[in-house]
């Protein structure tokens, strides 16, 4: 279990990043944290010729804010995000959710951009990010756009990214004062990657109600306009009204028809929107 | 009591390098021009080698079974009668049987390089239809493993009694048929080899992290045809070993004919996915058996059917034998009933060998005699405990033959269950189950009782004509000329913490200062001949070994303490490290210094065996010590999700004397966490073609610090009549006790509902599908 032989660089700055993936003639990986590129490379699963590690990059760990949303670079940890060095926008979820991933030591090294890179359909920030609406921001030879989490990742692993496209930020929407969010997930035991999860936030002010399913062997099930799962109620007691057969119909049409991983994922997502009841 | 002597719980010895992280591995090992290597292994369980392709420019850096002329497979034979051999070859000659066999390996100055170099070698496999399952494994027309066999079955156990007539008239009968996973034990360091060659002296070195050197200096011996006497072998440090490291390895035998072939000294160090898919595996039963009883719910015989699968290959020493043979002699276990009809096969399969593991055969025959207790509880209405009660052998019974013969010297096993059973309070979690949870979980209590005959002896083992019999354990005793005293076993501490308990007893014999006292281990250059430390013997052999080593240097410093002290050999006394007489005393160091220094004061009739003394111990009666424990545990489980949370888990354990009840403590502790393991977590699946499918630890699941409850441990103490101080072997138990009483307790939450779950792990998706067969939605 040791790597093949790799070049490593470690540039700058976003331009020179890209300069670097842009070589045709070998083929090229980034690196943040390296805690799912690190195994990959030791079991040769990835035997890139060029390693680029993103980390001596200034502008992937920065933060911006703006009235609506909050920009977090990729190369900021899960343990900066649990640790509140970054501004909460978000009644307290993104630090939430990240202080729940993995073990300390995996989340002092991983990083937001890379675990939405890597596209691991049990990850924590794929399921999350992609219920309150966040967004990618790209770097490519294309120039700069934004992708929503949920169309970001296309299957297990899977991803829009081009071969030398690189994740700046991660774009996230300001919650309102009044706004619940729910996230839960099962797993065998702590800090091993969920079967079954599920994301839910309900912001009348900003007239979001969504909710995710998560940790199925695809791309996250969206639930864009959730109101159907609480009877179209509103405020603290939409669990009261929690419709399972809503989220069973979403997996079913998603393509997950065995019945014990439905009921899973629907008491992953009833006990989500119980959580946001509670807040 | 001496405040460092037997009974006392001082802090380990060993601890204070460990925890400084001064510990001395396989890996800490740097032989200057060292060679790195890494094995070319099977990716197919099943198949014909044709050709192995080396591009031309390796050719000098990879070794394949052509190259190894006149090196021996490994024959782990045994002399019981019907036993099919098998004989593994160290790198695969025609054909591999399973995925990681070993078919060649790469040398290299680094391991990475070796690893691209066995990346660069093609090798044509010709597939052949895989023996996966051991059930199907005896179908007829299933594959055959070894061809010249017949059949898969290594060795076929059967107990015999007339089962039918009480079949005919009992008021109660109950069958249960469940599997335990195959997994894989692990120790937090994996296997390493260095080996080197000594050209000069003509002297084989092997560095192994085993925890039975001499059975590997043996072995290595056998397979290369090389005197004993060259070879030495040396285990260092050892970073837990749980059996997986009580066997003489294909990798050592490699190694140690590379480092002759080549002359350089090599090293392999095992990494997590060999760890995993090619080496590790253990455990893997079945069973389907019977219980029959009376209204009053008394056992009146049970009728067992079990395999085990047992992989491709017969492991050295313990053989493929070992674990089906205990299942039909262990699963009567501490209950007192005389109708018992078992049979246990041992099948071989195309997956690894499967290789002795903490509590051999004892985990699964827990779970299946204990599944019959509680079946019979929910028949009659009675609780588990009480089941129990009535058919546990009494201590007024004792000693006790039960019906397969097992000689229990003595106990209370009611009383054990009892204590075990009050300290989770069974009535308290009855009435919590009448109330119910807020949170919608279920709560369920359990218990299990088991014994755990360690530190088998000749006359067990003897039977099977297994390579390696254990017989008369050694220790050399040497009281050095500064009064300091050195011990020297041929036992193996990988996590015991014999460097303490050994002192411990040498200071209970001599009153040598414990700090005085260094215990020496795991080197063949100077320690004498052991098989090792397997099977809950270390302290039991070891030990008896280095107090009958001690009391013999006690004699003869009394000897040469009395003509100091112009006493009468017969009038003196030690104590404290002084022998003393009516009028004053001499220290042992005093002695020390006039045999080794100053010997022109020593008595004219003299042992001039000195001060130091090499004994072998070994119990009159050796069938080994009988300690015994009842695990408790309440959980809650989550019927959304399927999850399973241990709320309370206390163990009651009989271990006899106890040298050091802390390192005692410490050991059950461990072992229930690895039971833990292996009834939620642990498993090694496999699919239809016998690729092993948890080749990481992402996917091979472990209970770690979070999953581990706080484990309570009450003792009682019944000293065992044959062995030193009465001693008993208590290494194992931990991880007997936790399946059964889990798997009980679990289904004491599901009851409420009906529904059962039995087949190991027990996982969420288990838990879910057994409650959905009984349409809980
Ligand atoms: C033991 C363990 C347990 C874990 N448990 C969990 C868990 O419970 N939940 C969870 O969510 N995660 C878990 N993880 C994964 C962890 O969160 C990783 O941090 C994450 O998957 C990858 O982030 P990274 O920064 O380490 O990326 P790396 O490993 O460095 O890279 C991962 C992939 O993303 C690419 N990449 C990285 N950064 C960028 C970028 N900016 N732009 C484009 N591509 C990029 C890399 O090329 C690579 O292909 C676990 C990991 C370990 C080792």
């Amino acid at each position: 279990m040791k790597p093949v032989a790799f070049d490593y660089e470690r540039p700058q700055d976003i331009a020179g990043a890209l300069a670097l993936a842009g070589r045709a003639d070998v083929a090229v990986k980034f690196l943040a944290g390296g805690q799912s590129l690190g195994p990959m490379l030791n079991l040769r699963l990835a035997q890139p010729d060029l390693l680029v590690d993103l980390t001596g990059i200034a502008e992937l760990k920065q933060v911006g804010e703006t009235t609506d949303a909050l920009e977090i670079g990729a190369c900021i940890t899960h343990a900066d995000i649990e640790d509140g060095r970054v501004p909460d926008v978000t009644n307290g979820a993104l630090a939430a959710v990240a202080h729940g991933i993995a073990y300390r030591a995996v989340r002092n090294r991983g990083t937001i951009g890379g675990s939405l890179a890597h596209a691991d359909p049990a990850a924590d920030w794929v399921t999350f990010l992609a219920a309150i609406g966040a967004g990618v921001v790209i770097r490519g030879s294309g120039g700069r756009r934004v992708v929503p989490v949920e169309e970001f990742m296309t299957g297990v692993f899977e991803t829009v990214l081009a071969p030398n496209d690189l994740v700046t930020a991660i774009r996230i929407p300001r919650f309102s004062a009044d706004a619940r969010w729910g996230y839960y997930k099962a797993c065998r035991k702590t800090g091993e990657f969920a079967y079954a999860s599920a994301a839910v936030l309900h912001d009348p002010t900003r007239s979001v109600n969504r909710a995710v399913i998560g940790a199925v062997e695809a791309r996250p099930i969206v639930l864009a306009d959730a109101g159907e799962l609480f009877g179209r109620r509103t405020g603290a007691d939409i669990a009261a009204s929690f419709v399972p057969q809503v989220a069973m119909r979403a997996m079913d049409t998603a393509g997950f028809k065995n019945p014990i991983e439905q009921k899973v994922h629907a008491v992953a997502l009833r006990r989500a929107v119980e959580q946001a009841c509670a807040r | 009591m001496s405040s460092s002597g037997v009974g006392a719980s001082v802090l380990r010895k060993e601890d204070d390098r460990f925890l400084r992280g001064r510990g001395q591995y396989v890996a800490d090992f740097r032989i200057s021009g060292m060679r790195e290597v890494a094995f070319i292994r099977s990716p197919v369980a099943h198949a014909v080698i044709h050709t192995i392709h080396v591009p031309e420019r390796l050719r000098q850096s990879v070794f394949s079974a052509a190259h190894m002329t006149g090196v021996k497979p490994i024959r782990a034979a045994t002399a019981l009668p019907g036993f099919k051999h098998s004989a593994e070859p160290i790198l695969a000659t025609r054909k591999v049987r399973y995925v990681g066999e070993m078919v060649a390996m790469c040398l290299a100055r680094s391991r990475a390089e070796a690893e691209d170099i066995a990346a660069a070698v093609e090798v044509d496999y010709q597939e052949l239809p895989a023996v996966v399952d051991m059930l199907a494994a005896r179908a007829p027309g299933a594959p055959l493993v070894h061809d010249e066999w017949g059949d898969n079955v290594f060795i076929e156990f059967a107990q015999d009694a007339p089962i039918e007539e009480v079949a005919k008239t009992a008021a109660i009968k109950v069958t249960r048929e469940f599997r335990t996973a195959r997994h894989c034990m692990f120790p937090m360091e994996g296997r390493g080899v260095v080996a080197h060659w000594d050209e000069r002296l003509q002297y084989l070195t092997v560095i192994s992290s085993t925890q039975m050197l001499h059975v590997v200096q043996r072995g290595v011996a056998e397979c290369l045809d090389m005197p004993d006497g060259a070879i030495r072998v040396i285990s260092p440090d050892v970073g837990g070993g749980f059996g997986y490291k009580g066997l003489l390895c294909r990798e050592e035998v490699a190694l140690a004919w590379l480092t002759r072939q080549t002359g350089l000294p090599v090293r392999w160090l095992e990494d997590c996915r060999e760890h995993l898919t090619a080496n590790a595996n253990c455990r893997e039963h079945h069973y389907r058996i019977t219980g029959y009883a009376d209204g009053n719910g008394r056992l009146l015989a049970v009728d067992c059917e079990a395999s085990v699968d047992a992989g491709a290959y017969s492991v050295y020493p313990t053989s493929s034998a070992l674990e089906a043979a205990q299942v039909t002699s262990l699963l009567p276990g501490p209950y007192d009933f005389s109708i018992y009809r078992c049979r246990s096969a041992a099948v071989a399969s195309n997956k690894c060998p499967i290789l002795p593991y903490r509590g051999v055969a004892r985990t699964g025959v827990c779970l299946a005699i204990e599944s019959i207790m509680d079946a019979i509880a929910w028949e009659t209405g009675l609780e588990p405990v009480e089941i129990r009660l009535r058919n546990l052998v009494q201590a007024k019974q004792m000693p006790f033959l039960n019906v397969m013969k097992k000689p229990f010297d003595g106990g209370d096993y009611p009383e054990c269950l009892r204590r075990a059973a009050a300290a989770i309070d069974v009535a308290a979690v009855r009435a919590r189950q009448r109330r119910g949870e807020p949170d919608g979980r279920l709560i369920g209590a359990g218990v299990s009782i088991f014994c755990e005959q360690g530190a088998m002896g000749t006359s067990v083992m003897s039977s099977w004509g297994r390579p390696v019999v254990p017989g008369y354990e050694q220790a050399t005793v040497r009281l050095t000329s500064d009064g300091d005293l050195e011990i020297r076993v041929g036992t193996h501490s990988h996590g015991q913490g014999h460097e303490t308990t050994f002192a411990q007893i040498a200071h209970e014999v001599l009153g040598v200062e414990f700090g005085k006292i260094k215990v020496l281990q795991g080197d063949t250059l100077y320690c004498p001949f052991s098989t090792g430390t397997w099977g809950s013997r270390g302290v039991v052999m070891g030990g008896g070994a280095v107090a009958t080593a001690s009391q013999q240097i006690a004699q003869r410093a009394k000897r040469i303490g009395a003509w100091l002290l112009q006493a009468d050999p017969a009038q003196v006394t030690l104590r404290d490290g002084r022998v003393v007489g009516a009028q004053g005393s001499v220290t042992l160091r005093e002695i020390a210094r006039v045999w080794y220094l100053t010997p022109q004061h020593l008595p004219p009739d003299v042992d001039n065996g000195g001060l130091e003394v090499t004994a072998g111990y070994r119990p009159d009666n050796d069938a080994g010590t009988f300690s015994y424990a009842s695990h408790a545990a309440v959980v809650a489980v989550d019927p959304g999700t399927g999850l399973i949370e241990i709320l309370d888990y206390a163990v009651c354990e009989d271990g006899g004397r106890l040298v050091n009840p802390m390192v005692v403590d410490g050991q059950i502790r461990g072992g229930t966490a690895q039971g833990i393991g292996t009834c939620l977590y642990e498993a090694m699946p496999f699919d239809a073609q016998g690729q092993p499918l948890a080749s990481t630890l992402i996917d091979y699941m472990l209970p770690g610090a979070a999953e581990v409850p706080n484990i309570r441990v009450l003792h009682m103490e019944t000293p065992s009549p044959h062995t030193a101080f009465g001693v008993k072997g208590i290494g194992e138990g931990g991880a007997v006790g936790p399946p059964a009483a889990i798997v009980s307790a679990v289904n004491d939450a599901l009851r409420s509902i009906g529904a059962e779950v039995h087949d190991l792990p027990l996982t969420p998706e288990r838990i879910l599908t057994a409650l959905a067969k009984v349409g809980t939605p």
